[in-house]
């Protein structure tokens, strides 16, 4: 009886999995939100299939690059993703986390995601030319370098 | 005055001034005693350090060699540095207190005078030899200890010494048990109890709450190859900034020239922020 009961919720759950595929598949394009990207600033450090995918890795494996060897800039700096993806409100501003147009909520938002990052970054480039971590940012050898770590570590090299 | 602490803490400072005459005239029983514990410190940070080397995957460590070079961006850190700084307190003025300016508004804190929850990451201290009456003002900060017992003490990893000599919290990691700062001597470290709202966040200087926080020698400054906002602030140019390692840093140079002291050296923590005089 029981186990009867259980393949019936099985069977049901699988079916609705399919139904589910079946509706992404049909209908991806549509739903699934576009991050708002300013391409004339460059091409983001990954494609955006990966990206969307490995961010959070790049994140944490930069986070820890900066807390522990002091590495700063450069295309994966924390800055430069919130350079490129900054979405202006009406009066040009640049758009706080409060708002649900800010780049990373228009995605966590619809992935019912809640990250705790904004309790202590600012969501916002400082408006003071502030950006120290920018600078330097400029010399290709150190940018081909960084990239081949951030490749190597997103393949699964350094864990 | 700019003191910035209620009176009590004041009276603490004179206590501790006057315990370090006293324990200079102690037995060596208590000195051995402090050996073992430098020495216990000394293990567990180099096993944490290694830890650190591990976690850098393929990347190289040492960079430069020989002469001083400004860290660029992009750089790792190099370990072979020990940052430090030289505090002339013949030249830090009474009531002046444009390097605790400086950092609050680079780091993004503020503190009302007195009190006890907000963060500070630096203060004006008024010391008072209660026997001889002198009196030097100073400006007292996380003293970025070589033996540092905020890190000894973490029970995450969290309160952490970079390989240059630079000592602070990865908040990412920090849970708030706020045991360094019951564990540090120089109160150097505080709590950040309340939401910080957008306006007043640094971007390059996250804290926010439920973590510990305390100066981290504007260790995003020296990553770019800048001095600290503290020591570029002072009018007097009362904070001497560099590298302790090196022979031939302005610092070093001058460290040979004239006597200079650390803050309670006999706690044996080795601190990398040194005074010139003390009461
Ligand atoms: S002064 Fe305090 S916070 Fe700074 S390194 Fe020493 S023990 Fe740690
Ligand atoms: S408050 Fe944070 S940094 Fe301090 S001991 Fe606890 S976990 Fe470590």
């Amino acid at each position: 009886m029981r186990a009867t009961g259980r393949k019936i919720i099985m069977a049901g759950l699988a079916g609705s999995v399919i139904m589910l595929s079946g509706m992404t598949a049909q209908a991806g394009g549509d739903i699934a939100p576009k991050v708002p990207i300013d391409r004339t600033k460059g091409e983001c450090v990954l494609p955006g299939d990966q990206m969307r995918r490995e961010h959070m890795k790049i994140l944490v494996h930069r986070r820890d690059d900066t807390m522990y060897q002091g590495i700063r800039g450069g295309k994966a700096a924390f800055s430069a993703c919130l350079n490129c993806h900054m979405v202006k409100d009406d009066a040009g501003k640049p758009v706080t986390i409060e708002s649900p147009r800010h780049f990373c909520r228009v995605c966590h938002d619809f992935a019912a995601v809640k990250v705790d990052c904004w309790s202590c970054h600012k969501s916002v480039p400082d408006d003071a030319g502030n950006i120290n971590a920018l600078k330097g940012a400029d010399k290709e050898a150190e940018k081909a370098s960084m990239f081949a770590r951030l490749m190597n570590f997103v393949q699964g090299g350094a864990k | 005055m700019t003191d910035m602490r209620t009176s009590d803490e004041r009276d603490d400072v004179q206590a501790t001034t006057g315990a370090q005459a006293e324990h200079a005239g102690n037995g060596a029983g208590n000195d051995a005693a402090r050996e073992l514990d430098v020495a216990r410190r000394a293990f567990l940070r180099n096993t944490a350090a290694a830890g650190v080397v591990a976690l850098g995957g393929g990347l190289t460590l040492y960079t430069i060699s020989g002469e001083v070079l400004a860290k660029k961006a992009e750089e790792p850190l190099d370990p072979k540095k020990r940052w430090g700084m030289l505090i002339d307190t013949t030249k830090c003025r009474e009531g002046c207190d444009k390097c605790v300016q400086a950092c609050k508004k680079e780091n993004g804190w503020d503190a009302e005078p007195g009190s006890r929850t907000d963060v500070q990451w630096i203060r004006k201290v008024e010391v008072r030899d209660p026997k001889t009456g002198f009196l030097a003002s100073l400006p007292v900060m996380c003293q970025h200890c070589a033996n540092p017992p905020c890190v000894d003490v973490c029970p995450t990893g969290a309160s952490m010494q970079r390989a240059d000599g630079i000592v602070r919290v990865d908040m990412h990691i920090c849970i708030g048990c706020r045991y360094c700062m019951m564990a540090c001597p120089y109160k150097a470290r505080s709590f950040v109890h309340e939401d910080i709202p957008e306006e007043k966040k640094r971007f390059h200087a996250p804290m926010g709450k439920g973590v510990v926080t305390s100066c981290d020698f504007c260790a995003h400054r020296i990553d770019v190859g800048q001095i600290p906002a503290c020591a570029e602030a002072c009018p007097e140019g009362a904070m001497l900034f560099g590298d302790l390692n090196d022979p031939d840093s302005a610092l070093a140079r001058r460290l040979k020239e004239i006597p200079s002291y650390q803050i309670r050296a006999d706690l044996g923590t080795d601190n990398g922020i040194r005074y010139t005089r003390l009461p």
